[in-house]
């Protein structure tokens, strides 16, 4: 059943976006009927108006799905689910004669030669004016300047129409003919072709991490795919062709010998440092520019002539055989098309960045799977599950070992006999390190859930200190001007500038994440405290003197709740930021939790992974704003009434 | 007895920017015996704000000694309960939790707490009330409130800071019958601090008119209006002409203190 799902992903796609176009398209009539009816009754500014209207909800999800539908290419492959496969043949062609088409004017606006022939002149006049005549002798910059004036009479040699050989002028006509066979093959049509067994028992586009198969699956794609083979072999013989001149043999020999005898005084005669390196480097770029010309890749102006419209052809046969594709291409496929790779085609654009919502949910069903056996959770985690832990790994984290070095007496030592019969500080040891089965308790477990307890250990260790010191702060001289410039000096750090600190400090373990935490949400419960504390009305205090409270009752029984809606406030804000901060600083060390994932997936350039991280972090930070205000309406419903 | 006895009170506030000091009260005495219902009115800056302070034990006079029933006066207790303008009411609490602060503070057994509040809250009719948070009660019972959780700790004196200032005309009617009542009932010494003429003549069974710089009893009445009240509508006597010629009387002493503020300003 879910590989049925997960195979036939385009089709469920095709009846999610019909819905979705529903659904659109109902919406916005009722909400266009709705806003006709209302108008008469309402008054712009009507905070009625800011509690909105669900038909707009609907209108505004379904867009953004659909828009993300269409820009992952979900559109394309639910309706089309053969166009990609047809693409990749076709990228498979454009792919095999890429090498022919790079040397002409056609993905470009020069000949590859008119561009080599001018880099290389320009370098060479570089070259001249900028010798450093210092460090050669007369004889030898004479013997520099003839080699540049020899390079350049090189390019003219080969430039000239009159010198190309022979071979070269018929390869490069066989070329194009074969070139034109290929064209009228394409125009021929793929009637009588069918696509091999082996082909069509492929995976679907998508479904595995290879994301296009390669072998073609429709008739079209079978003849793209022949033609294709096809030219590589033309694009073999092209790349083998060369531009070989006799009539620049002589001069190439000379200048050869020169540069070989100044490298030759470079070895043998004595220079000091300076002089040698650049000395060295100056022929070095010489020859670099000189190797380059004899290596018969600059053709004259008008060789290519022939090739160059035959390649044009075949583009346009391509087209003309592309059919009803082109236009699928142009309306469904937003972005650059595909790309073929030694082993599979990908998606280029928005399709490769942007996974479609079918592959981001099979991918989070994936790593939702808790059965890390079968291929799910990640990286031996699962994502939100639970275990059997042992109640001793708790008590060992809780425990400090050093607490166990200050009870008094030593530790035991091995006997005479060599055995070793522990004490009870060695056993209480053995209690605080966690080596003593105590029985296990269930637990959560999974990235979802190392992220969630980080935050709330955090967030509880921030709202204990944090909350009494804030109080404290707010009602008393002392607390106040102590503790405020240590608080207010730390608190505008951004927290992943402690974040180096703390890793060196604790390690890359859960405590300094937590302690990192804890001292964002320390400062913020601190401040939000304070506020509330020393936002207490006079009257009130005076009132609860004249009841009879001590100082200490007034804490507790009036400033505490007086605080309380800051407090509360503090603590939404805390989650919210620490939310933030940990996902940063789970991208920077760790082997668990949403953040570890995110990493991960990013040096792997695995966007579905990616969005899935985006996605669960988005949600979880909604979910908890929304339990925060639901908890901030339920116990202070006199907030703004007092 | 447990009289109110003021001796020689004298308090001065120093700016601590300027340095300059205020004498904003200067030589009060005056003593209130047990029962007795004192209302205290004057112009703003007459200093009768921080007389009250200064007896319910929020300051410290810079001169002079309070004492009630023979104790000094130091500090704020319960013997002194406060009403202030705007209730000060805890609005996270209840109406009976409000009113049982008090008693919570003295951890006073809840059964009998209980049926103190209740009683109470009866009294200045709340019954009903009890669960209702103070924050969702009209101005007027709020005050209820306040007056209810000041009497359930049973106080010597009862301090009204200016307690139905922020009330509407027709609630303000109610009330001051409810603190006259309250007054008879309980025979607690009460001392209301007030802006309204006619409520100072209504609430008064003395009158302090207090005047500005330095802040001290510019004259004081002794009034039989509080006394009918009790048996007579509070609308009856406002139509006494005897109630006018005072009012008139001291209106033009307050207009008169204000002139002289306005020119030698």
């Amino acid at each position: 059943m879910l590989s049925w799902v997960s195979e036939e992903r385009a089709f469920i796609a095709a009846i999610v976006i019909i819905l979705l176009l529903c659904c659109f398209t109902i919406s916005i009539f009722i909400g266009v009927k709705q806003t006709a009816f209302r108008e008469k009754d309402e008054v712009f500014g009507d905070p009625e108006r800011t509690l909105g209207g669900w038909y707009w909800t609907i209108t505004g999800v379904s867009s953004v799905l659909l828009l993300w539908f269409y820009f992952s290419w979900g559109i394309g492959r639910a309706f089309f689910p053969e166009a990609g496969n047809e693409m990749c043949q076709i990228a498979k062609l454009e792919t095999a004669i890429a090498p022919i088409t790079a040397t002409l004017p056609i993905n470009s606006r020069y000949f590859k030669s008119t561009v080599l022939t001018r880099r290389n002149s320009e370098q060479l006049e570089i070259l001249l004016s900028g010798m450093p005549t210092s460090v050669f002798n007369k004889v030898e910059q004479a013997e520099l300047i003839e080699i540049i004036e020899n390079s350049k009479a090189i390019i003219g040699i080969f430039s000239n129409q009159k010198n190309q050989s022979t071979e070269s002028v018929a390869s490069l006509k066989k070329i194009s003919s074969d070139l034109r066979t290929l064209s009228a093959e394409l125009r021929l049509g793929f009637d009588d072709l069918l696509p091999t067994k082996d082909a069509l028992v492929q995976p679907n586009w998508g479904t595995t991490y290879i994301e296009i198969p390669l072998l073609p699956i429709t008739p079209k794609g079978v003849l793209f795919d022949s033609i294709s083979d096809q030219a590589s072999i033309i694009t073999k013989t092209f790349l083998k062709t060369r531009n070989k001149s006799n009539a620049g043999d002589s001069l190439i020999e000379s200048t050869k010998k020169k540069i070989s005898l100044l490298k030759a005084t470079n070895k043998s005669s004595v220079f000091d440092e300076d002089t040698l390196i650049r000395r060295k480097a100056y022929v070095k770029a010489v020859e670099r520019i000189f190797k380059r010309l004899d290596d018969g890749t600059i053709f004259p102006p008008q060789a290519l002539d022939g090739l160059n419209d035959a390649v044009t052809d075949l583009f346009l046969a391509i087209d003309e055989t592309k059919g009803g594709l082109k236009l699928i291409d142009t309306l469904f496929v937003p972005g650059a098309g595909v790309i073929k790779s030694r082993t599979q085609c990908t998606e280029q654009g928005s399709g490769r960045w942007l996974p479609k919502p079918t592959d981001v949910i099979a991918q989070f069903l994936k790593l939702a799977n808790p059965n890390i056996e079968a291929g799910g959770g990640y990286k031996g985690s699962t994502l939100f599950w639970w275990k059997w832990l042992p109640i001793a790994d708790l008590i060992g984290f809780i425990i400090p070992d050093t607490l166990i070095d200050l009870l008094p007496g030593d530790y035991g030592r091995h006997s005479d006999t060599g055995s070793f019969q522990p004490n009870y500080k060695d056993n209480l040891l053995a209690l605080a390190q966690g080596d003593v089965y105590l029985g296990s308790i269930p637990m959560l477990d999974g990235h979802i859930w190392d992220s969630v307890f980080r935050v709330l250990v955090a967030l509880i260790l921030g709202i204990g200190l944090g909350v009494p010191l804030g109080i404290y702060m707010g009602v008393s001289r002392f607390f106040k001007s102590f503790f405020d410039p240590i608080i207010e000096l730390y608190r505008p750090v951004p927290p992943l500038a402690w974040a180096p600190l703390i890793l060196t400090i604790f390690g890359i373990n859960d405590d300094g994440k937590i302690f990192l935490l804890f001292m964002v949400a320390f400062a913020i419960m601190v401040i939000s405290a304070r506020t509330g504390a020393s936002g207490t009305q006079l009257s009130k205090i005076r009132a609860s003197h004249s009841l009879g409270a001590s100082n200490h009752q007034i804490l507790r029984y009036v400033i505490l709740p007086n605080a309380l809606p800051e407090i509360l406030t503090g603590i939404r804000i805390s989650i919210g930021v620490c939310w933030g901060t940990l996902v940063a600083a789970e991208m920077l060390a760790g082997t668990t939790g949403i953040g570890f994932i995110e990493n991960v997936a990013r040096v792997v350039s695995n966007y579905e992974l990616i969005w899935v991280t985006i996605l669960i972090m988005g949600l979880l930070g909604l979910a908890f704003d929304i339990m925060m205000r639901r908890i901030i309406n339920k116990t202070i419903p006199w907030r703004g009434k007092g | 007895m447990s009289d109110l006895i003021c001796k020689n009170l004298n308090m001065t506030f120093t700016n601590p920017q300027t340095g300059l000091k205020i004498e904003a009260l200067k030589d009060i005495n005056f003593s209130l015996k047990k029962g007795e219902l004192l209302s205290v009115l004057g112009p703003s800056g007459c200093g009768k704000t921080t007389l009250l302070n200064m007896i319910a034990g929020f300051l410290n006079p810079t001169a002079g000694s309070m004492s009630l029933g023979g104790n000094l006066i130091e500090g704020p207790s319960v013997e002194r309960g406060m009403v202030f303008q705007q209730g000060a009411l805890f609005e996270w609490l209840t109406v009976s939790k409000n009113v049982d602060f008090g008693l919570r503070m003295k951890k006073t057994p809840k059964a009998e707490a209980k049926k103190l509040v209740d009683k109470w809250l009866n009294i200045v009719g709340l019954q009903g009330f009890g669960d209702t948070p103070t924050y969702q009660l009209s101005g007027g019972m709020q005050q209820r409130v306040a007056l209810a959780r000041c009497l359930v700790n049973d106080p010597d004196v009862i301090l009204m800071d200016e307690p139905l200032g922020a009330l509407d005309a027709l609630t303000r009617e109610k009330m001051q019958s409810l603190i006259l009542e309250l007054w008879k009932e309980t025979g607690k010494t009460i001392l209301i601090i007030t802006h309204s003429v006619e409520e100072a003549l209504l609430l008064g069974e003395r009158l302090f008119v207090m005047a500005p710089r330095p802040g001290r009893i510019h004259k004081e009445y002794n009034l039989p209006f509080a006394e009918e009240g009790l048996t007579k509508s509070l609308r009856e006597i406002k139509h006494d002409p005897r109630f006018g010629d005072v009012r008139e009387e001291i209106l033009s002493m307050i207009w008169d203190m204000e002139e002289e503020i306005m020119g030698g300003a």
